[in-house]
């Protein structure tokens, strides 16, 4: 596969003229070029494959296991009847996969850089934002991946939502990972080096993941600590939790909705600024690779 | 050619995930009747919208609740009242009251429709109706606290268990004396025989077991035990107990666990625990065994299990401590 040679196929040309001359179909071949770069090297880094399949299947068969009786005194929407904690837990486990997901990719930008790999992307001729938006969906396509294997692990877990559920999540699983995939290219643009990447995923991804619905109902929250129950409430990751959960039952949270599509466009419009090679912040440190 | 091959195996997969249908059974649609304790109503359930259509007021603390064989009256146990409250079960009106001897729990209806047989557990008898001269016919003596009433398919043996001498009694309809006693584990609440009518189950509440007795001999079959990981044993309280026409499923209310356990009846091993609301107690099955209904006290719910799935569909908010429950062949 040629692939990585798509991103340079003019290093030659000025980047605006050449986005003048380019047509849709090179667009297309661009878009294909990256994704498909995603998704490869992610197929074929097996021992990632792996880690990221093993992190939600041992919260959910280990974890959700001791945490067993914690449900089943309420009945909250969208399930229909009391749920064992597993099957309440398994679309906070969801998002915890595209969290993780979307936080590696993003690694993979701020490794990219380091090694210099990602000069090769951005003297492409196409507009930088079409390029980050590319790189994103190529994220969220593998998070999909990662996804729809585990939903398929845990269905014989009697983690068994209505058919139908798993086709109307995929818009739900499409939103929160562009969104959390922006979050994570817009933190990836602030961060230098490598190195600093392990104190954001604590400072980010272990109070996203814990201050939100994906272990417990709010309602459990509220009933310990209000000041704890709001900031899970204002956290993004809530909704986008919500938003997998509700449409894994073939419905729609409409204020998750809201507030994911809305975080989504914050995000990728700061992440856009960010990696902007004339205002942002890239072009405030010197620009990529160092 | 490795990523075409693992393109294909991720194919496969969702192919495979595709195809995994949670095939919904469809029912046909029947009213479901359910006493509720504290709230001295009855709510009717339709089976086909799982929802309450309409809400009976009844007497003080209606409990038992059963239908008669030409399924025209519902009958319903107002234990505070005293007395058998009979509506009708299509117009839900009020009809008329029965005697049946101080605090009436349970009843069981001879298979012919008539007399009705009623557990008085405040007065240690078993009373005899006739549903339609609205007379006592016989008072039998049993144990202390007469609860569970299970009626033979042939009509010649009744079961009536009593919670604080622990036995079942065995009661020949005919003489309307008891000749014999089988020793239960503590507190047996129900009594159910199968329908070939050649055992007889028996749930023990604080024993946490169900004996399964036969029915000719009045040996013991089984003892079936309960264990359901994560639950200390004493909330384990087995009440309710319901079998499928076919003779391949039982189903036990296990109490404060909040669990049914349904049974394989020909081995009398458990095979799953299906979670339901708090404190599940008394069970029914549509008239074509596909639905189980159990009432759940302290939730105030109605948690209906999909027999064949053998997963709970729905919890359907009732009245105040739903108690009893009857599903109506329409």
């Amino acid at each position: 596969m040629s692939v990585d040679s798509l991103g340079t196929a003019r290093p030659s040309a000025a980047p605006v003229e050449a986005t003048q001359r380019l047509g849709l179909g090179a667009y297309i071949v661009c878009f294909r070029g990256i994704v498909w770069r995603e998704v490869l090297r992610f197929l074929h880094q097996r021992e990632r494959f792996l880690s990221a399949l093993v992190r939600p299947l041992v919260w959910l068969f280990i974890f959700a296991a001791g945490f067993r009786q914690v449900l089943g005194i309420s009945i909250i929407p969208p399930y229909e009847s009391y749920v064992l904690y597993e099957v309440f837990v398994t679309p906070g486990l969801v998002g915890m996969i595209q969290l993780f997901n979307a936080m590696q990719s993003s690694l993979s930008m701020v490794y990219d850089r380091e090694t210099g790999a990602m000069r090769t992307l951005l003297v492409s001729p196409f507009p930088r934002s079409y390029l980050l938006i590319s790189k994103l969906v190529g994220g969220v396509a593998v998070s999909l991946l990662q996804v729809y294997v585990f939903l398929g692990i845990a269905y014989f877990w009697e983690i068994e939502p209505p058919l139908i559920g798993y086709v109307t999540v995929l818009p739900a699983l499409i939103l929160a990972g562009l969104m959390l995939g922006s979050l994570a290219l817009f933190m990836s643009s602030v961060i230098r080096q490598l190195e600093n990447f392990a104190g954001v995923m604590n400072f980010v991804i272990f109070p996203m993941f814990f201050a939100s619905s994906a272990l417990y109902p709010l309602w459990r929250v509220k009933e310990s600590s209000p000041l704890l129950y709001e900031i899970c409430r204002i956290n993004p990751f809530t909704h986008a939790v919500e938003l997998i959960r509700f449409a894994l039952y073939g419905q729609i949270d409409w204020s998750s909705l809201a507030v994911v599509v809305g975080c989504t466009i914050v995000f990728l419009g700061a992440a856009i600024f960010a990696y902007n090679p004339s205002k942002g912040l890239i072009a405030r440190r010197g620009g990529p690779g160092g | 050619m490795r990523q075409t091959k693992n393109v294909g195996i991720f194919a496969a997969l969702l192919a495979g995930l595709a195809m995994m249908a949670a095939a919904a059974t469809p029912a046909a649609a029947y009213k479901v009747f359910v006493s509720n304790e504290k709230e001295n109503t009855v709510s009717v359930i339709d089976s086909e919208t799982l929802a309450v259509v309409h809400t009976i007021k009844t007497g003080a603390r209606p409990r038992g609740i059963t239908l008669t064989k030409d399924t025209k009256w519902l009958l319903v146990c107002t234990s505070d009242d005293n007395r058998i409250e009979v509506f009708d079960s299509k117009t839900y009106e009020h009809v008329k009251n029965l005697p049946s001897g101080p605090d009436p729990e349970l009843f069981a209806f001879h298979p012919s429709g008539n007399p009705l047989y009623i557990a008085n557990e405040d007065d240690n008898l078993v009373t005899v109706v006739d549903i339609h001269s609205d007379k006592i016919l016989v008072e039998i003596p049993v144990g202390v606290e007469p609860e569970g009433m299970g009626m033979s398919p042939d009509g010649k043996v009744l079961v009536n268990t009593s919670e604080t001498t622990n036995m079942a009694h065995f009661i020949n309809t005919e003489t309307n004396e008891i000749f014999d006693n089988v020793l239960v584990d503590t507190r047996p609440r129900v009594a159910e025989f199968t329908a070939d009518g050649s055992q007889v189950w028996v749930s023990s509440e604080i024993g946490g077991t169900v004996t399964v007795l036969e029915a000719a001999t009045r040996k013991q079959l089984a003892k079936i035990k309960f264990e359901i990981q994560g639950i200390t044993p004493d909330a384990i309280q087995p009440v309710g107990v319901r079998m499928t026409k076919d003779g391949k499923w039982a189903f036990v209310a296990l109490g404060p666990s909040n669990r049914v356990a349904i049974v394989d009846a020909k081995t009398f091993e458990v095979v799953k625990y299906v979670l339901v609301g708090q404190r599940v107690w008394q069970l029914a099955l549509t008239p074509d065994d596909k639905l189980l209904f159990t009432t759940n006290g302290t939730s105030n719910d109605v948690t209906v299990i999909d027999v064949n799935r053998q997963r709970a569909v729905k919890s359907i908010k009732v009245g105040r401590y739903p108690w009893g429950v009857v599903a109506a062949p329409f």
